[in-house]
């Protein structure tokens, strides 16, 4: 059926465009704007497949990078890392930055794209409290500045059954946890997305899906881990506000809702915070939530996923694999653990 | 039927001999075509297998919709469109083919055991295909041929598997989301307004058998 398919594609795009273009002539004559529409996204295509090409090559350090962010978009100076994921073709720009799920700018995944430019992100403050220390509001400067950006390329895998791979921006966040000085009885690290209903439409009206504010959780040991970073670019420029402007989470071995965005608080906790997919149905998502191809979701299997910007209408699932393919990593952080009771 | 049909059965089933029927299934098959036209263009976004999936699937319910209003509308003192509810019927019924077309093909790729393991294991493919399964006796006996030869009355009792489609349909969507986003619960709202306002009708027939001497030709 697949071989069919896309041997049939081709031909059907050929008479598409003979068709269109016997209809243009008819209707506006020969010189018709077809090029000056065809050009640019040409050109468009082939600055993206550069720079996805250039990304995989660590090369985006300081490239001018095309506008996702509209006009804040900002070039970041990043290394890059040995930590970042190889032999992956990284999911284009415009499909990272028009596909998202934060629901505070609505429930379509295209909302974010649509609703989030209202966010202002600076200034920025980010309140870390709890059991370190040194407690206090930090300003998002002083919270990047003395980070070494590294660019981090990982693959993202939404508990929905589709997966990406984009290359961050970011800096373990190790780093900030071991600035403010845990103390010996933190165990768990609690965060919060920002809560202004002014500015984010989802947290609006009648119909508001989640209760606000997001709040997401680790346990001490997995935000210790190098692989998790706090992010602040992707495609090495800031982050778009739809991808969690100014400052997010990476976890690339748990399911997407685990990287929270837009940060402005970070506690350290004694106890299990709660989180806030848990809080909405506890039957269906759990405090872990590790990528797990064996523990499928109860209404939905989590074997296999769709990777976007793959094949278009004809992509085809790939097997998902166990803590998203970061295992050898990070399986030891749950040795001896049951991962069926601790989904 | 006193005249003969030449018409070959496509033909007729497409476009049939009334005007507006056939302005209803053209332009009622047009955002099917322009889905077509965009996935293969590949202008459908991001995900354009699971978008495609989705906005068939939204049609049909639309669709379905549509038939369960006609009645209501004629009975609150609307107008009458009765003969266009088996134009819209049919057309819920091609979107729900098309949209589990798209889920066994594309997005399963015809892996019938991983199909037959969600048929079974996830309650909304369940809901689904138990939706779409009803609407195929309907489809079937949707012509005027069959409604003289199952007798109006035997044909009616049959065609009430619509509301369970609908309200299986609905089902459907809500299960598939996460949390409780707005538009299918807008939906199944419609659909529940509906069933009610015949619930209603239906309990007020009973109640005042005397008052009403004529009786409805076809719905409940």
């Amino acid at each position: 059926m697949f071989p069919l398919l896309q041997a049939l594609l081709p031909i059907y795009l050929k008479a598409e465009e003979i068709v269109r273009g016997l209809a243009s002539m008819l209707i506006k004559g020969p010189s018709d704007i077809a090029p000056s529409e065809i050009i640019p996204r040409a050109v468009y295509v082939r600055r993206r497949e550069f720079l996805a090409g250039a990304a995989s090559l660590g090369l985006t350090g300081g490239l001018a990078g095309p506008t996702a962010g509209g006009a804040q978009a900002a070039p970041l100076q990043a290394a890059k890392s040995q930590l970042s994921t190889t032999g992956e073709t990284i999911t284009p720009l415009k499909d990272i930055t028009s596909y998202n799920n934060f629901y505070e700018f609505g429930t379509d995944k295209g909302d974010p794209a649509k609703n989030a430019h209202t966010l202002k992100t600076r200034p920025w403050k980010v309140k870390i409290d709890g059991l370190i220390g040194k407690p206090g509001e930090y300003d998002y400067d002083d919270l990047v500045k003395p980070a070494a950006l590294e660019e981090r390329i990982y693959r993202m895998r939404c508990v929905e059954g589709w997966s990406m791979v984009i290359p961050w921006v970011g800096f373990p966040l190790a780093e900030v946890l071991k600035r403010v000085e845990p103390q010996g009885s933190a165990k768990y690290v609690a965060f919060e997305t920002l809560v202004r209903p002014s500015e984010m439409p989802g947290q609006r009206g009648l119909f508001q899906a989640l209760p606000w504010p997001y709040v997401e959780g680790l346990r001490l040991d997995e935000a210790m881990h190098p692989l998790t970073i706090l992010a602040v670019g992707l495609y090495g420029e800031t982050l778009p506000n739809q991808n969690g402007a100014p400052i997010r989470l990476v976890v690339p071995w748990k399911y997407g809702f685990k990287s929270i965005k837009s940060i402005v608080r970070i506690s350290l906790t004694e106890r299990e915070p709660p989180i806030t997919w848990k809080v909405q149905n506890a039957s269906e998502y759990g405090f872990y939530s590790n990528v797990n191809p064996a523990v499928d979701h109860p209404r939905w299997s989590q074997a296999t996923e769709r990777r976007i910007g793959e094949g278009g209408l004809l992509v085809r699932r790939r097997p998902t694999l166990p803590f998203n393919g970061y295992g050898d990593q990070v399986a030891g952080l749950y040795a001896g653990m049951d991962l069926k009771a601790n989904y | 039927m006193a005249r003969s049909n030449p018409v070959p059965w496509p033909r007729r089933l497409l476009l049939g001999q009334d005007p507006i029927r056939r302005v209803i299934y053209i332009a009622g098959i047009l955002p099917a075509v322009w889905y077509f036209h965009l996935g293969i263009t590949d202008q459908l976004g991001a995900d354009p297998q699971n978008t495609l999936e989705r906005l068939l699937g939204l049609w049909a319910l639309r669709f379905l919709i549509l038939t369960l209003a006609i009645t209501p509308l004629r009975r609150l003192g609307g107008p009458n469109l009765l003969r266009y509810r088996r134009a819209v019927g049919l057309l819920a019924f091609y979107y729900a083919t098309l949209h589990l077309t798209v889920y066994l093909v594309l997005d399963q790729g015809l892996d019938l055991a991983a199909i037959w393991a969600d048929i079974v294991k996830r309650p909304y493919i369940t809901v689904g295909m138990l939706a779409f399964t009803l609407l195929v006796p309907l489809a079937v006996t949707s012509n005027t041929a069959m409604i003289h030869r199952l007798g109006g009355a035997a044909w009616q009792r049959l065609h009430r598997l619509v509301y369970v489609a609908a309200a299986a349909g609905a089902i459907h969507f809500i299960m598939l989301v996460k949390a409780w986003p707005p538009e299918p619960l807008i939906y199944a709202g419609i659909v529940a307004l509906l069933l009610l306002v015949r619930l209603w009708l239906h309990v007020q027939k009973k109640l005042r058998p005397s008052s009403r001497k004529e009786r409805a030709p076809a719905g409940a």
